[in-house]
């Protein structure tokens, strides 16, 4: 049986560094949620199917349930929690919220993490564009509709991602 | 479920990874992008003693530009290939078949080299590297050699690499002038598996018949597959009407689909047909258009 040993690693989460001792099967979902305490990021299916743990490693969309804490070592890494500045929401955050955006809210971090994406690369996109962007994850509630909403008001309301 | 208790390791250098793949023999796992190993080992359908981890090794992801070739290196993601202008100038069609894999979050991890080396023979890089005759160029302790793509997909997730090999790039063979390409493809929703994807390449001589003609599909057999038969309906012919439905339906003859919940076999060979007519339409229509 292999024993269990922890390898150092360093990340910066949301612009603070963190030195962290990891074990090398954790999951990257699971270090920023467990050991960070970053609830914000969901985890759901565990396989890459959902998308809800979607975060930026070093400015890209990844999902967190697919990667290995120890691989992230070295990553600039943003989550849900560092959209926001202080108590005013980002302005997809606001978005998502006039445009009902949202039902239960399982699946809007790794929306609002996709959307973030999408109108950094594209500010004014397609709703087809907008759509194949969120093709990459489920919702449950909206029927979608409302999500495409949400990112449009955001682009047409000039919310360019900070 | 999370995955089950593992020895790591993440090498600088191609020859420690190598070491340590000679070392741990069979019970060792090459972890590159990890979009398809990391789901294995959350499911626990995959139980390595030990991960190598050649992520740190920054020299296995290049694009470059040879005498004859275009070399992509096993760690370069799908998504750099995808945006790579190097890439849309030379081969086009891989350009375009890498917009088809999963989503943007998976191809910005997703690796060339991991992609070929899993070989899901509903995946779109195996048939294009087919259809391409691309070299896959793997290497262990021992030796470095080179498999074409053709001998390379074997089975369904099983190729003709050895135990201790890593795949550490492919070499496109740069396509002669007046070559068109084209990868389409039908899944139930942006980013799934392909019911039916089709890779076609058409070259045209001086007289507008058709030089030299390569198609391959995915997600229609146990393998990408290479349908020399439909090539032929093509090949020294004036293109006509006729002449494509006949190498589409020859297209199709050439898959071996399984049903299943999404369609039955018969309904998948009915869209390779249509598919491989539009492949192989459109790529046509890119040679004539090209020099």
């Amino acid at each position: 049986m292999m024993a269990t040993t922890t390898v150092p690693i360093a990340l910066a989460v949301n612009g603070i560094r963190h030195e962290l001792h990891v074990e090398p099967r954790w999951l990257l979902v699971d270090v920023i949620r467990e050991t960070l305490g970053l609830t914000g990021t969901h985890i759901g299916c565990e396989h890459g199917v959902c998308g809800t743990c979607t975060v930026l490693i070093n400015g890209e969309t990844a999902r967190s349930c697919l990667m290995l804490a120890v691989g992230a070592d070295g990553a600039n890494i943003t989550t849900v929690e560092g959209l926001a500045s202080g108590d005013t929401m980002h302005p997809l955050q606001t978005a998502f919220r006039e445009a009902q955006g949202l039902q239960c809210g399982f699946c809007t971090p790794g929306m609002l993490m996709l959307a973030h994406e999408l109108l950094r690369e594209n500010p004014n996109p397609s709703d087809e564009e907008i759509r194949e962007a969120i093709s990459a994850n489920l919702c449950r509630c909206t029927g979608y509709q409302g999500i495409i909403d949400a990112v449009r008001l955001a682009a047409t309301s000039g919310a360019a991602p900070r | 479920m999370k995955p089950p208790r593992f020895d790591y390791v993440a090498p600088k250098s191609l020859d420690e990874a190598l070491t340590s793949l000679a070392q741990h023999g069979a019970g060792a796992k090459i972890l590159a992008g990890g979009q398809s190993l990391i789901p294995l080992l959350n499911f626990r359908l995959s139980h390595p003693e030990i991960l190598i981890d050649i992520n740190r090794i920054a020299d296995l992801a290049y694009v470059r530009v040879g005498d004859n070739d275009l070399a992509i290196g096993a760690l370069t993601r799908q998504h750099a290939v995808e945006r790579s202008d190097i890439v849309k100038a030379r081969v086009p069609i891989l350009t375009e078949a890498c917009r088809f894999i999963g989503h943007a979050p998976i191809r910005h991890r997703g690796t060339i080299g991991g992609n070929l080396a899993h070989a899901d023979p509903a995946s779109e890089l195996p048939a294009v590297m087919l259809a391409l005759e691309a070299h896959l160029d793997v290497a262990s302790k021992q030796a470095t050699r080179s498999i074409t793509a053709d001998r390379f997909f074997t089975g369904p997730l099983i190729t003709s690499l050895h135990p201790g090999e890593i795949v550490i790039g492919v070499r496109i063979p740069a396509l002669p002038p007046r070559t068109g390409g084209a990868f389409v493809e039908m899944a139930r929703r942006a980013g799934d598996y392909a019911l039916v994807g089709v890779a076609a390449l058409v070259t045209l001589d001086g007289s507008a018949r058709c030089e030299r003609v390569r198609i391959a599909l995915c997600g229609v057999g146990p393998t990408p597959i290479r349908a020399t038969a439909a090539e032929q309906a093509l090949t020294g012919q004036v293109p006509t009407a006729a002449t494509l439905d006949e190498a589409a339906t020859r297209a199709a003859a050439a898959t071996n689909p399984l049903s299943d919940v999404h369609g039955s076999a018969e309904f998948r060979k009915k869209l390779a047909r249509h598919f491989a007519r539009q492949a192989i339409a459109t790529a046509l229509e890119r040679a004539e258009g090209s020099r």
